[in-house]
């Protein structure tokens, strides 16, 4: 389905949808001094590669007024802020997670509310409080009440404590999930470091679990074992940090041995089913 | 384009898919690779690597005209030389080593004087900064990356000196670069398998400021896929699109 190198101006990944659940922008309050052409290379990798539509959420000041994963409410915010004004631009291109801290529950509550009525279609929970907390309920709650995936920041197997996050695993998600039945979660970047096959077995038996393909990680074997683990109706395609690690992985999926619609999905059917209807125009009605 | 850093055989610690030598060359002709330089993964844990050596070249013989053999060769192993000398008859490239998981410190002479000797022979000595994310590895795995000291180090030891460092990021090789006077920057061309492309650029970044022409094609297959550093070149802005990678 992708198209080979050199093949001029054309998609990389081919004219087929894409959505790119798992992207990041940052902004003027975000401390550093090429936010903008950080944006932009997105958008224009983003381009050469296809993708249809960017789902995208900014984490609060990214650590210049308060820490990237434990945000202040005024950051969140302001995050919220910049990401609806990126969303606003250009709609069909651009949609939006609303971040929240969930330590700040009346505030979280009221920022996906706000958001949500500006056309953010998810909410985003970075590493604030462990994704098993009590906590976190309400938000699930409110969030499966409106149709909106949960997208939350995972680390695949904590064997310990990590720095600057109050890091989650598959299996913390799994609780929170097994919980919250009517909601749909997207376990952030099976790539992006950790143990990726014990998420597999985590996640296997929560059928609204959705792993994302995201992450620098680009270990072979990675994505036949999720498939093999989850199937292809559990996958969700996504760039995070590094978008050539996505077009890679876009590449792979050729190579695996999967069938066409097995890679549509991937690609954007299954986020076209977890996100609300009509999220994404220039996908189509998914079948 | 040549892949200068795969391997074969297993990973101690993971799984790895068929990571034999016709899966490799399978991989060549799909991703339209020329040729690669080919290590002995499990060799990289020996204690003595001259039975993975052994293994190494068995294996490659059929597919000499693709594959080259790049043995391990380990400076504080007795008959080290003799070795180093069977490599160059043997036809390799180039050699590998792995002084972090040898107990060899950053600044260890049997280091320095197994990179003169290597490239006094004309052979690049390759090194490898991590095999796996620092973030997912096992609990027995504890060498640790390679330090920009230790590349430094090496850089450093003389003119004859050429290495070939894979999987370093951004960071580590602007550490090192700019630690080296000009004439030891030469010495030392880095692979892409690790660095950043889009939207962070670092990639192209590097391809503005280091140069391209001290990087080369890698990409640390059969542990990772070989799509990434493609994928990274097609993804360069139009800036830097045209810059040739440089030769070993």
């Amino acid at each position: 389905m992708t198209a080979p190198r050199g093949a001029g101006e054309a998609p990389l990944a081919g004219s087929a949808p894409l959505i790119d659940v798992h992207a990041h922008f940052y902004h003027a309050g975000a401390g550093r001094a090429d936010w903008a052409d950080v944006n932009a290379a997105r958008f224009r990798a983003g381009d050469r590669i296809g993708i249809t539509s960017h789902v995208a959420s900014v984490l609060g000041s990214y650590g210049f007024s308060s820490p990237t994963y434990f945000p202040s409410p005024a950051d969140v915010e302001r995050g919220n802020d910049a990401m609806l004004e990126i969303a606003s631009r250009d709609r069909k291109r651009v949609r939006m997670f609303t971040t929240v801290n969930p330590n700040y529950t009346e505030h979280a509550l009221r920022e996906i509310d706000r958001c949500t009525a500006q056309g953010a279609i998810g909410v985003k929970l970075l590493a604030s409080r462990r994704a098993d907390d009590p906590l976190l309920d309400p938000i699930a709650e409110l969030a499966g009440k409106q149709g909106l995936p949960v997208l939350h920041h995972i680390w695949q197997h904590r064997t310990r404590e990590w720095p600057s996050q109050e890091i989650s695993d598959g299996a913390d998600l799994a609780r929170l999930a097994r919980r919250n039945p009517a909601t749909n979660f997207i376990l952030a970047h099976i790539g992006g470091g950790g143990d990726y096959m014990h998420t597999f077995h985590a996640a296997a038996g929560v059928p609204n679990i959705y792993p994302d393909l995201s992450g620098s990680g680009v270990d072979r074997g990675m994505l036949d074992a999720a498939i093999a683990a989850l199937g292809a109706r559990r996958l969700l395609w996504g760039c995070d940090l590094t978008m050539c690690t996505g077009l890679a992985k876009l590449r792979a999926l050729d190579t695996i041995g999967i069938q066409k619609a097995d890679i549509e999905d991937i690609r954007w059917r299954n986020a076209a089913r977890i996100f609300p209807s009509n999220s994404f125009e220039r996908c189509g009605a998914v079948q | 384009m040549i892949d200068v850093s795969t391997f074969v055989g297993p990973y101690p610690f993971r799984y790895v898919p068929h990571p034999t030598p016709d899966a490799l060359v399978r991989v060549l002709d799909r991703e339209q690779l020329e040729g690669a330089w080919v290590g002995h993964l499990p060799s990289a844990f020996y204690r003595d690597p001259a039975p993975g050596n052994a293994e190494l070249f068995g294996m490659l013989r059929p597919f000499s005209a693709r594959l080259k053999a790049v043995p391990t060769i380990r400076p504080d192993w007795p008959g080290c030389e003799a070795a180093l000398r069977e490599a160059k008859s043997a036809g390799a490239p180039a050699i590998r080593a792995y002084p972090v998981h040898w107990g060899l410190g950053p600044h260890d002479q049997r280091m320095r004087e197994l990179a003169i000797a290597a490239g006094e022979l004309g052979m690049p000595l390759v090194l490898t900064v991590r095999f796996e994310d620092l973030r997912q590895r096992h609990s027995l795995d504890v060498a640790g990356d390679l330090s920009a000291a230790a590349i430094r180090s090496l850089a450093r030891a003389g003119d004859s000196v050429r290495l070939v460092v894979t999987s370093a990021g951004r960071e580590m090789i602007e550490e090192v670069h700019w630690g080296l006077t000009p004439a030891e920057q030469r010495r030392v061309v880095w692979d892409i398998a690790w660095i950043w492309g889009p939207p962070e650029d670092h990639l192209a970044k590097l391809f503005r400021t280091v140069g391209g022409e001290r990087f080369v094609f890698g990409s640390q297959w059969p542990l990772r896929l070989v799509q990434a550093p493609l994928a990274n070149l097609d993804l360069l802005p139009d800036d830097v699109r045209r810059v040739s990678l440089g030769r070993v």
